[in-house]
């Protein structure tokens, strides 16, 4: 029954990873759009654009262009190493015997889902979690805190590293990577936005414009944050358990990553190193929020992570399902 | 008329071409899996000695234990073809999983820093053997189950595919679970 279900599986992993491929280009396109509504909006209200006094290019809609596709760019081929440069990644030591074992640990793994093997990077935190990041299954990497290493036992940091094996195997690390970057971009640009708004001179300006065209610049610059917020749900709680089921499937041991997870939850750790923008990466969220704990379609919607008590719930399914 | 006909033969001929092209690339990777497989046997065979050698002083009442499974060793080291090796390796998995539980028995062991580094070794290449053979085994479920399935089993039967082997596992060791053999942990 198992084997049979095995099969099935390796078949699907082509085609999660072509669903990844088509909404990471996607999220890509629809983050370059807003760019360019942003800038045309600074051009607008900066430059009187569209009025007969306006500049003969659209200075700053060609600025926000180049940027969006410069930033687009480097988040493919770079997003890895400014996600793992962010919360302060490095290398292993093989000296030290935890390290070891996680190698070993990443290669059981990556043998198990027929997958090359990833690179692997610790943080020195006392926060037990983990993320995987990379933009295919070929450039990828798994990045793993001290804190999971001294807390969880080899079976259970082998459930969380079958975790994220799977997250690699259905390419879920290319669009969380892009969101990360794209996010962390979309961030700073709506704090510049909304600070050159509120200067005084611009307000003066804008007096003069039609209020029908200041009024949606205003609010697109009013819901940046929450365009932000749509995109991390890009990177919905269904990966997550997804990626919880996938790696059951390579260790065959659902009870592994469920005592993985009751230890993380009773931890009960936030993690410095994570940021609004990286928080969806995480093996369990770092940022420990309120929402994470909830279930219904608005929880669902706000939040990146689905609630631990849940994930273990299906866990501990499985290991009755009779494999 | 004719181009109707001819886009048919067409297709079908893209058809065969892809489903050849399916069968070559799971055969290859079957081989590439079994030889994964194979890497990690040889690792064992290497660690073992290495083992028995530094466990044999404290371990003085397990003799009879140790002997066995030097002798498994080799009979897996000298074994060829998949059936009779997969036969022996298993009975060198379930003597080595003996020396495992009785060194539990040894607490001095726990404090020898080259016997943990062994035994971690041993850990994670028992492991990679099983989780190399359960991904070797999908793929030869995949591989045989497109040879069976009509119509591609007109292609592999033209082409003479053969469907491969199982890497069986031991009827004692399925009962057995996947054991987490670190100690205390």
């Amino acid at each position: 029954m198992a084997a049979e279900s095995q099969g099935a599986a390796s078949e699907d992993f082509a085609e999660r990873q072509a669903r990844n491929r088509r909404l990471s280009t996607l999220i890509v396109f629809l983050f370059i759009c807003l760019f360019l509504l942003i800038g045309s909006a600074v051009d607008y209200l900066y430059f009187d654009a569209f009025t007969p006094s306006a500049l003969k290019l659209p200075v700053a809609t060609l600025t926000a262009f180049t940027m969006a596709t410069l930033i687009s760019l480097m988040s493919y081929y770079q997003g890895s190493a400014l996600v793992l440069g962010s919360v302060g990644a490095e290398a292993l030591d093989l000296k030290l015997p935890e390290h070891r074992e996680l190698r070993n640990i990443v290669t059981e793994m990556a043998l198990a889902s027929g997958s090359p093997m990833p690179k692997i990077y610790v943080v020195f935190d006392p926060a037990p979690n983990a993320f995987a990041t990379g933009r295919d299954e070929f450039h990828s990497a798994i990045c793993v805190t001290t804190g999971l290493l001294a807390l969880c036992s080899r079976e259970e940091t082998q459930g969380v590293i079958a975790h994220e094996v799977a997250h690699i195997r259905n390419n879920d690390i290319l669009l969380m990577t892009l969101v990360s970057v794209l996010l962390g971009g979309i961030a700073l640009l709506s704090d510049w936005a909304s600070r050159s708004f509120y200067s005084s001179r611009t307000r003066d300006r804008a007096v003069g414009k039609s209020a029908l065209l200041v009024v949606p610049a205003f609010l697109l610059i009013l819901l940046s944050p929450l365009i932000s917020r749509l995109l991390a749900m890009a990177v919905s709680r269904q990966r997550e358990y997804l990626a919880d089921a996938t790696g059951v499937e390579f260790t065959r041991n659902p009870l592994g990553l469920a005592k993985a997870l009751e230890k993380l939850r009773d931890a009960a750790m936030p993690f410095q190193g994570a940021s609004r923008g990286t928080a969806h990466l995480f093996f369990v969220n770092p940022l420990r929020r309120r929402v994470d704990d909830r279930e219904g379609h608005l929880a669902d919607l706000l939040s990146t992570h689905p609630p631990i008590a849940r994930r273990i719930m299906l866990l501990y399914q499985m290991t009755g399902a009779g494999r | 008329m004719e181009w109707v006909v001819l886009g048919l033969l067409l297709a079908v001929m893209a058809w065969i071409i892809w489903t050849y092209n399916l069968f070559v690339s799971l055969r290859h990777r079957i081989q590439a899996a079994w030889k994964q497989i194979d890497v990690q046997l040889k690792r064992r065979h290497d660690l073992i000695p290495n083992l028995v050698e530094s466990v044999k002083g404290y371990m003085k009442y397990e003799q009879e234990t140790l002997t066995k499974v030097m002798e498994a060793r080799s009979r897996a080291v000298s074994s060829a073809g998949v059936k009779a090796s997969a036969e022996a390796e298993n009975v060198l998995t379930q003597t080595l999983g003996r020396i495992f539980a009785l060194m539990e028995n040894y607490p001095e062991l726990k404090a020898n820093e080259n016997v943990l580094r062994l035994q971690e070794e041993l850990t994670t290449t028992e492991n990679q053997i099983a989780f190399a053979r359960q991904y070797y085994n999908d793929l030869v479920m995949r591989f045989n189950m497109r040879q069976e399935v009509f119509p591609a089993s007109l292609v592999a039967g033209f082409f003479n595919f053969k469907p491969s082997e199982f890497f069986n596992v031991a009827e004692a060791e399925k009962v057995t679970p996947r054991v987490d053999l670190k100690f205390g942990a």
